[in-house]
């Protein structure tokens, strides 16, 4: 809360440092500010639709390009390096472009903007992921394996009730990162005309001729978001973390 | 007569960690119903040993065959030889995020399909045998060590095996916590459970074992009843490694 009337009081003191500033295209007080700021925020929707599909498609496939990491065998992994490189490599802008452009010919299925966008950040996603849980499920020791063996747990089940549950808490704050992430690589798909956050801004830009206003309210869009997602995780962490005493 | 028809028999195994030869030509019979308790030198290989006979660690030479059943790496033979044999651990190992009560019914339910009223039933008739039902619902961090201990033996009882394994169970204790655990295991071999025990504790083995076993560089130097290993070993090996142990 501190912190949003520090941000307010900020931005009252740019407002009256310079009369270029023009904060009537989003002044709520005036019908047509009010119009403008519900035009912007309206992009809320699919900001956080897209970051959301994205990051729970990109944590089950990055989850699934982990595992084979983690075999004994050398093809296996070889799977999962490869994946893990290659999809690294790729610009998540350029990704969205080749998905959204140059996919449905290569296909013959066209996406929609959404589900284009969904594909391209949860792909490009999924490799940084799978690192990270690959790395979670290393730090778990030998004895924990060892334990399950023991009572005959099949492998299954020896990571959905033994590794996993463990690994999951020590990744937490990793995958709040990558949520962060998310969010912000978001505003990428306003190029295909995805009408999330960035897209509705600039459209708006375009016909007021207030960047700096409307992107500032942009800014403070995504801050607000990220805030509320970041003090998300940590309740999420402090809570799993009580179960561990 | 414990010892008539071997449950455990370990014929002529090998087993190298890269070049380094941990277990040589190693034979052992262990019979129903016996207690066998392993002991030598660190690095003789008798965890190793113990570690192979639930595979753990895989031999590469020789056979190792558990109640009929001939251990390889096929899924059927694992199940069958795992679902007999109970092992409990130097570390405890027990599962950090999961209650004791969980710890315990976690194997009931998922490997022989318990439901959930009748694993608890079997996790408090084995918390009580090891004599701390008032645990149930605490997170392993917040028992002792031999308190955790007790647990493990509890979660591999959980599993009803015909074989119970130990590797050093008391080594990672502090002094005053190794007699409660060493009680539960004296108890529970007064009730016929099959045990194979890698310990350094000799007054438990003196009091328990059927069998002693002393192992060097990854040999068996010796075996014998209790009372000719303790009184009388024949290799002069055996014998520095009990002086050293017992007159410290």
């Amino acid at each position: 809360m501190k912190r949003f009337a520090i941000f307010g009081i900020l931005l009252g003191l740019l407002s009256g440092c310079s009369g270029n500033w023009g904060w009537y295209v989003v002044d709520p007080t005036t019908e047509g500010g009010m119009n403008n700021l519900r035009f912007m925020l309206t992009g809320a929707y699919y900001t956080i639709l897209l970051s959301v599909t994205a990051i729970i498609a990109s944590v089950i496939v990055g989850l699934l390009v982990a595992l084979p990491g983690l075999s004994q065998k050398k093809s296996w992994r070889a799977v999962n390096r490869v994946y893990v490189e290659v999809v690294r490599a790729v610009p998540i802008l350029v990704l969205i472009l080749w998905v959204y452009y140059g996919l449905p010919t290569l296909t013959g299925i066209t996406l929609s903007v959404f589900w284009a966008g969904v594909f391209a950040l949860a792909l490009s996603d999924s490799a940084f992921q799978a690192e990270i849980f690959r790395a979670g499920i290393q730090s778990i020791s030998k004895g924990q394996y060892e334990a399950a063996k023991s009572i005959s747990l099949n492998y299954r089940d020896t990571m959905r009730y033994v590794i996993l549950p463990q690994a999951i808490r020590r990744i937490l704050p990793a995958l709040g990162n990558q949520l962060v992430y998310m969010l912000k690589m978001s505003s990428l798909v306003s190029v295909i005309g995805m009408q999330e956050l960035t897209r509705k801004a600039n459209e708006l830009v375009v016909s007021e001729y207030r960047p700096l206003e409307i992107y500032t309210i942009l800014v403070l869009e995504y801050l607000a978001l990220i805030l509320i997602v970041s003090a998300g995780v940590r309740w999420l962490e402090r809570r799993m973390n009580a179960t561990e005493v | 007569m414990p010892g008539d028809q071997p449950i455990i028999q370990i014929k002529n195994i090998s087993k190298y960690f890269d070049d380094f030869q941990a277990l040589k030509n190693v034979s052992l019979d262990v019979g129903l119903g016996e207690r066998v308790v392993v002991c030598g030198p660190s690095g003789s290989g008798k965890s190793t040993l113990i570690r192979c006979i639930n595979r753990l660690e895989a031999h590469e030479a020789g056979e190792i065959i558990v109640d009929g059943v001939t251990l390889t790496d096929s899924r059927e033979a694992l199940d069958k030889i795992r679902g007999n044999v109970g092992m409990v651990f130097q570390q405890f190992n027990l599962f950090p995020h999961l209650t004791v009560l969980d710890n315990l019914t976690l194997g009931p339910k998922r490997v022989l399909r318990l439901s959930q009223a009748e694993a608890e039933v079997r996790a408090m008739k084995y918390l009580e045998r090891v004599q701390i039902p008032d645990q149930a619902q605490k997170y392993p961090r917040q028992l002792s060590g031999g308190q955790q201990q007790r647990v493990a033996i509890a979660r591999s009882l959980c599993m009803e095996p015909r074989i119970l394994l130990f590797d050093e169970p008391t080594s990672a204790l502090d002094p005053e916590m190794i007699a409660e655990v060493l009680e539960v295991m004296t108890e529970l071999a007064s009730t016929g459970m099959t045990m194979v025990v890698v310990t350094h504790e000799m007054g438990f083995a003196r009091k328990v074992a059927d069998k002693m076993v002393f192992m060097d560089k990854g040999e068996i130097v010796e075996t014998g009843s209790p009372e000719q290993f303790f009184t009388a070993p024949t290799s002069q090996r055996c014998r520095t490694f009990l002086d050293q142990i017992l007159n410290h």
